[in-house]
């Protein structure tokens, strides 16, 4: 397992995070890391967010696209400055797209191309809308 | 280069945009090719720039925003036709063209040509927003209360590769209008958007959850007045509520309209208020400078009429009956009193409805050079329009059409059909539906007949999926699987617009010459039975279905 780094942002490494569920955040309150599901309502971090530096969102298939929702929303909704994380089934041609809702970061396997991500990242000089990323 | 007429002028960002769009798709081809990236995954990559896998070869989709071509346009597509498909395309419902035989290896050196003439196949298929589409009288009928497609470009740029909504539940499709008639059938689409003007700057009326296919439903109101400033950020917020919510373990329950059906419109309106009320809406404002710098990028037609272009008009509708009668059917009123918007039928006799081959788009482009300042529209029931035609030179026009063969005179009558592709292409279909339509435009091909018979749309699908419309026609026919055989069922008194009602289906399904012969006996005892000036329409809402499936299973 690897990480690209999408926001070139300081960011928790990959052995280091250990995440909880949204279940579990509310047992233990010393955890830094949470993960949630597609389907989990990010206003439910809400309470925990001043602990919380690490949120990782996950892609069941890479066509559903509820992560960039939540990602935006997390930046938006509750100014959560923090790492955000994907994992799961994406793709490097999705790589804009998640940085501009706001992703910090995405797991690779160890044998994922990192230079196709990279290209990827690059692709587009010009865009239609705003990003919610700096 | 002079700025085109009804439509957004490209600036350098937009080509250069293009370029890095149509180097990424080559990378892609390049990548599935390698087995980077495999079928599953590189199908919506391709989805996503209109490129289909059909029954025989390849199909690309073509964008054409809200509908406008210019010639120089139409002639790249002519161009298209001819070099890498088999001389002709094929226009749909949605506003865009189809070609219908080309090799996956052409596909990026298409687009780049398209790239040319500022055009691409952008998000004409995938799970994301998909082409605008607008009036097609936009700019020039006499009733519009304002011109939607400055709003529509905004609405094109908005949706571009938009970073959150590209992977949404499944296909968006947006339609805008300026005109109180809803001519883009607002309530069919999962977001429907009708314009108007107020002291205080546009208003917009809108629509969601509507939509044909196996689940046809009539869209409802979300909002009645949303003010200019504020139409980005709804539209954002209706779409983040429908991104997350919106149901993504069934394909055939995924659109928004399952969602609104499901939750009701009062919850979903209130989910998206709550959304809107989270939102920084200075963040999302739509400024009347953006509005002003997009609408000077648009052309607006330099209109000159000469003073006696009525008496000229007669005069030639009296020499030339024939004319008279495409005068009739063929024009619609401008808001210039000098001027007339005329429809072209792509509905030959005989032929298939919306082909086009690639001579007829190249005469078309010189029409619409001589004739409607180089400005073409594409329609929703698959004709083009020219909006803006002097009176007196209507008659020089119509001659032009008739060296094409594109001089039908049956616009919104029997002959004027909308018909999908069938199974002579789609890969989804249960049943032809061209040689249907085909046999219809043939059996109902006389003009003074059709005349006669009055405003008839007759919609054809070859599935459930009804990309023929076959719900909204006033005659509606679905073609459906029996035991391994191609039929058709009959539907009655569907409509679009102001009045979207979805068509009651006649009774059981009968084969392709059962069902012609059945509704031509449906058109004669309406010809025989109707009250003075009572439209089709009109007596199948007096007097319900029971008469005509009386006479339409007589023989069967
Ligand atoms: C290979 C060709 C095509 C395929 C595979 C295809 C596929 C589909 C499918 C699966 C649906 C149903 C979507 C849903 O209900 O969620 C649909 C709807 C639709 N299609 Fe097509 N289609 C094709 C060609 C066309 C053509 C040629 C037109 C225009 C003439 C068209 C216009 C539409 C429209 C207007 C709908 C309306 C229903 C709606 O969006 O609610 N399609 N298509
Ligand atoms: S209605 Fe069915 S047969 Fe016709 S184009 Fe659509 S999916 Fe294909």
């Amino acid at each position: 397992m690897k990480l690209f780094n999408l926001s070139q942002q300081h960011i928790i490494p990959a052995e280091e995070a250990d995440p909880v569920s949204l279940a579990e955040l509310k047992e233990h309150p010393e955890a830094y890391a949470v993960a949630l599901e597609p389907d989990e309502s990010v206003e439910a971090l809400r309470p925990f967010l001043a602990q919380i530096t690490l949120v990782v969102l996950h892609f069941p298939i890479f066509r559903d696209g509820r992560a960039f929702t939540q990602a935006r929303s997390l930046r938006e909704y509750e100014d959560y400055k923090e790492e955000i994380r994907v994992t799961g089934h994406v793709l490097p041609d999705q790589a804009a797209f998640l940085r501009r809702c706001g992703v910090d970061t995405v797991v690779l396997s160890d044998d994922d191309d990192q230079t196709e991500w990279e290209a990827q990242l690059k692709r587009f000089t010009i865009t239609y809308q705003q990003s919610i990323a700096s | 280069m002079k700025q085109p007429v009804g439509h957004y002028a490209y600036e350098s960002r937009d080509r250069e945009f293009l370029q890095e769009r149509i180097a990424e798709f080559e990378d892609q081809v390049k990548r599935r090719l390698s087995g980077a990236l495999s079928e599953e995954e590189f199908k919506p990559l391709r989805l996503m720039n209109g490129i289909y896998l059909q029954v025989h070869a390849y199909m690309l989709r073509v964008a054409i925003p809200y509908g406008i071509l210019d010639s120089r346009q139409l002639r790249k597509l002519a161009h298209v036709a001819q070099r890498y498909d088999r001389g002709y395309g094929h226009f749909t419902t949605r506003q865009n063209i189809q070609f219908n035989w080309i090799a996956l290896e052409d596909a990026p050196a298409i687009l780049r040509d398209l790239a040319e003439a500022d055009m691409h196949a952008i998000q004409t298929s995938g799970n994301c927003i998909r082409n605008i589409t607008s009036d097609e009288y936009a700019g020039a009928a006499r009733d519009e209360l304002m011109d939607p497609r400055v709003h529509a470009e905004i609405l094109r740029q908005w949706s571009t590769l938009h970073p959150e909504f590209t992977f949404l539940p499944r296909k968006f499709k947006i339609a805008i209008s300026g005109s109180p008639e809803d001519r883009v059938a607002a309530r069919f689409h999962d977001i429907g958007l009708l314009a108007r003007p107020s002291e205080n700057g546009p208003l917009f009326r809108v629509f969601v959850g509507g939509g044909l296919g196996r689940t046809p439903v009539v869209g409802q109101e979300l909002f009645d007045s949303v003010p200019e400033a504020e139409l980005l950020a709804t539209l954002e917020a209706t779409l983040r509520v429908y991104n997350a919510y919106g149901r993504r373990d069934n394909l055939y329950r995924a659109r928004i309209k399952i969602l609104v059906q499901t939750i009701g419109i009062e919850p979903f309106r209130e989910a998206v208020k709550a959304e809107l009320a989270k939102m920084d809406l200075s963040h999302y404002r739509l400024t009347p400078e953006r509005v002003a710098a997009i609408r000077a990028r648009f052309a607006a037609p330099e209109l000159h009429a000469v003073d006696d272009a009525d008496a000229v008009l007669a005069q030639h509708q009296k020499e030339d009956p024939d004319f008279a009668r495409w005068v009739q059917s063929n024009t619609h009123p401008h808001f210039d009193e000098g001027y007339s918007i005329a429809t072209v039928s792509l509905k030959t006799p005989g032929d298939i409805p919306g082909d086009v081959t690639a001579e007829q788009m190249d005469g078309l482009a010189d029409i619409a050079e001589r004739f409607a300042f180089s400005e073409l529209r594409v329609t929703h029931l698959q004709n083009i329009v020219l909006g803006h035609v002097r009176k007196d030179q209507l008659y020089a026009l119509w001659q032009g059409l008739k060296e094409l063969n594109l001089a039908a005179p049956n616009i919104g009558l029997a002959g004027d059909i909308v018909s999908c592709p069938g199974l002579d292409y789609c890969t989804l279909a249960n049943a032809r539906s061209l040689p249907l339509a085909r046999k219809l435009g043939a059996r109902f091909g006389d003009a003074r007949l059709q005349e006669e018979i009055g405003a008839l749309s007759i919609n054809i699908s070859g599935c459930i999926n009804a990309c023929g419309h076959h719900h909204a026609g006033h005659i509606g026919i679905l073609g459906v699987d029996k035991r391994g055989s191609e039929f058709y069922q009959i539907l009655l008194g569907g409509q679009a617009g102001d009045h979207a009602s979805i068509g009651a289906i006649l009774g059981p399904a009968l084969s392709e010459d059962d069902a012609v012969a059945a509704i031509a006996r449906i058109i004669d005892h309406y010809l025989a039975h109707r009250n003075e000036q009572e439209s089709f329409l009109e007596m199948v809402t007096r007097l319900g279905k029971a008469p005509f499936k009386e006479v339409a299973y007589e023989t069967v």
